[in-house]
């Protein structure tokens, strides 16, 4: 999986919920609050980096290692809700 | 309790072409109180308001919305703050280009109301024919690249096509189906001894829809909006009174709910007297039953209040008459038997012969005013 790329679903946007302190996932008729790191995952997710290389770009910003694991489970997650698309 | 607003149902218009006998709409839509429609401006100043107070979904409905001139300034004005915005509309006469129009606006998703799988059953129901623009406006809107909910009410008319309605969605490629059972206020209610489906209707529609959802999986979302009337405990409506979800009404006001508005012992204020905020934070109709301060009992020793909120205060309001009071779906309400003897009615029309012809009044500005003068 590590090696597929993902990106968001068109019917699905990015926003910064100023009034709450968080960004937030809009889709049709609900969201998703996300924490910092969930946030910046998606923001990573431009449709040219793999799973692996958005694990990497984090990896490179916070030191953290081991974190491709975390980036697969939320991106499946997303995913699951047809919120993130995989492949090419 | 710290309630921010996340949604905000913005009816620009009551005025529809489509005359379905289970409308949201209140029975006196056609009446004084709805009359002077807010401006342009006025619009854009809620939407500027509602999302500072932290509103990020945006219904654009009515009536029919498309129906406003300025519909697309609406969605710029919304896309621009950052709302996340969805027209729901009848699609009457909606033509590419408009749809175009509003893509090139920023509506980020299109709800498309359908009263049948055919022609002829949508149209009976719709009261207008307008079967054949909805199919043209689904194609558009697909071609166009938006998101695509097909949406239709559940009554006893049209359950036997649940599965036709479903494969209907499909084949157009739509993100989601909503199955939404009438819910019983305004025009419904009205017209319940028509509407009210029989458990065993409900039962064989539910069992296609798990079908449905097992064949199709993620590929169609299939949201089926529950019969309450048929439920032993109540829906949790609204997700809890004024936590998250407002109304603005054509004419201004500002309600918790699209049904609230009939609740005769709460006063709403008007965004044209005050602030978003205000009305939010401050108002009567916003917080008399926020909270569970306000329940009585069964309500208020049950455990189950904090799955239902005590209800729906437009249900009790209606049928046990004290909007303060139980829902009277709850088999605990004291007022159960006035669904159960409801749903009993539903149940002895169809057995003594489902096929007779359903009367029931269509939604129109003529039957509108005669209702409103009736009380």
């Amino acid at each position: 999986m590590s090696a597929t790329v993902p990106r968001l679903h068109p019917k699905a946007r990015l926003q910064r919920d100023e009034v709450r302190q968080r960004d937030v996932l809009l889709y049709p008729e609900g969201l998703v609050a996300l924490n910092a790191t969930g946030a910046e995952i998606l923001k990573l997710c431009d449709g040219t980096r793999s799973v692996a290389d958005v694990a990497a770009a984090l990896r490179q910003r916070y030191g953290a290692e081991g974190i491709e694991q975390d980036v697969t489970a939320f991106l499946d997650g997303l995913a699951a809700k047809g919120l993130v698309l995989y492949g090419r | 309790m710290d309630a921010k607003p996340l949604w905000l149902l913005a009816e620009l218009t009551y005025k529809c072409p489509l005359q379905c006998p289970y409308c949201s709409n209140p029975l006196a839509f056609a009446g004084p109180r709805f009359k002077r429609e807010l401006t342009t401006e006025e619009w854009c100043r809620v939407f500027r308001e509602a999302r500072a107070l932290g509103v990020l979904q945006l219904g654009l409905s009515g009536g029919e919305p498309t129906l406003r001139p300025d519909l697309e300034e609406l969605v710029r004005t919304a896309h621009d703050l950052g709302l996340y915005s969805s027209l729901i509309t009848s699609a009457y006469r909606l033509t590419r280009e408009r749809l175009a129009g509003l893509k090139q606006a920023g509506l980020d998703h299109v709800q498309i109301s359908v009263q049948g799988a055919d022609a002829e059953l949508s149209d009976e129901i719709a009261g207008t024919t307008s079967y054949d623009d909805k199919i043209a406006a689904y194609h558009y809107t697909r071609e166009l690249g938006f998101p695509l909910t097909v949406n239709v009410v559940l009554h006893r008319r049209n359950l036997h096509q649940v599965r036709e309605l479903i494969r209907l969605a499909e084949s157009l490629g739509a993100e989601r189906i909503e199955l939404a059972n009438t819910q019983f206020y305004g025009w419904a209610l009205h017209n319940r001894d028509a509407l009210l489906p029989t458990r065993e209707q409900l039962d064989a529609a539910w069992r296609v829809v798990q079908e449905e959802r097992a064949r199709l999986g993620p590929k169609l979302e299939i949201v089926w909006v529950l019969p309450d009337y048929h439920e032993q405990y109540p829906k949790p409506c609204m997700g809890g009174w004024a936590r998250a979800y407002m109304t603005v009404t054509p004419a201004g006001e500002v309600w918790p709910c699209h049904a609230a508005g009939r609740i005769t012992t709460l006063q709403f204020a008007n965004v044209r007297d005050h602030p978003l905020e205000w009305i939010w934070n401050e108002s009567d109709a916003f917080t008399r039953f926020r909270g569970d301060a306000w329940m009585p009992e069964p309500c208020r020793s049950c455990p189950r209040k904090t799955v239902d909120f005590g209800g729906c205060r437009c249900q009790a309001f209606l049928i046990a008459g004290d909007a303060g009071l139980t829902d009277p779906v709850c088999s605990l309400s004291p007022h159960r038997p006035l669904i159960d003897a409801a749903v009993a009615t539903a149940e002895r029309a169809a057995s003594e012969g489902g096929s007779a012809p359903v009367e029931w009044t269509y939604r129109a500005a003529p039957a509108s005013r005669t209702l409103a003068a009736k009380g």
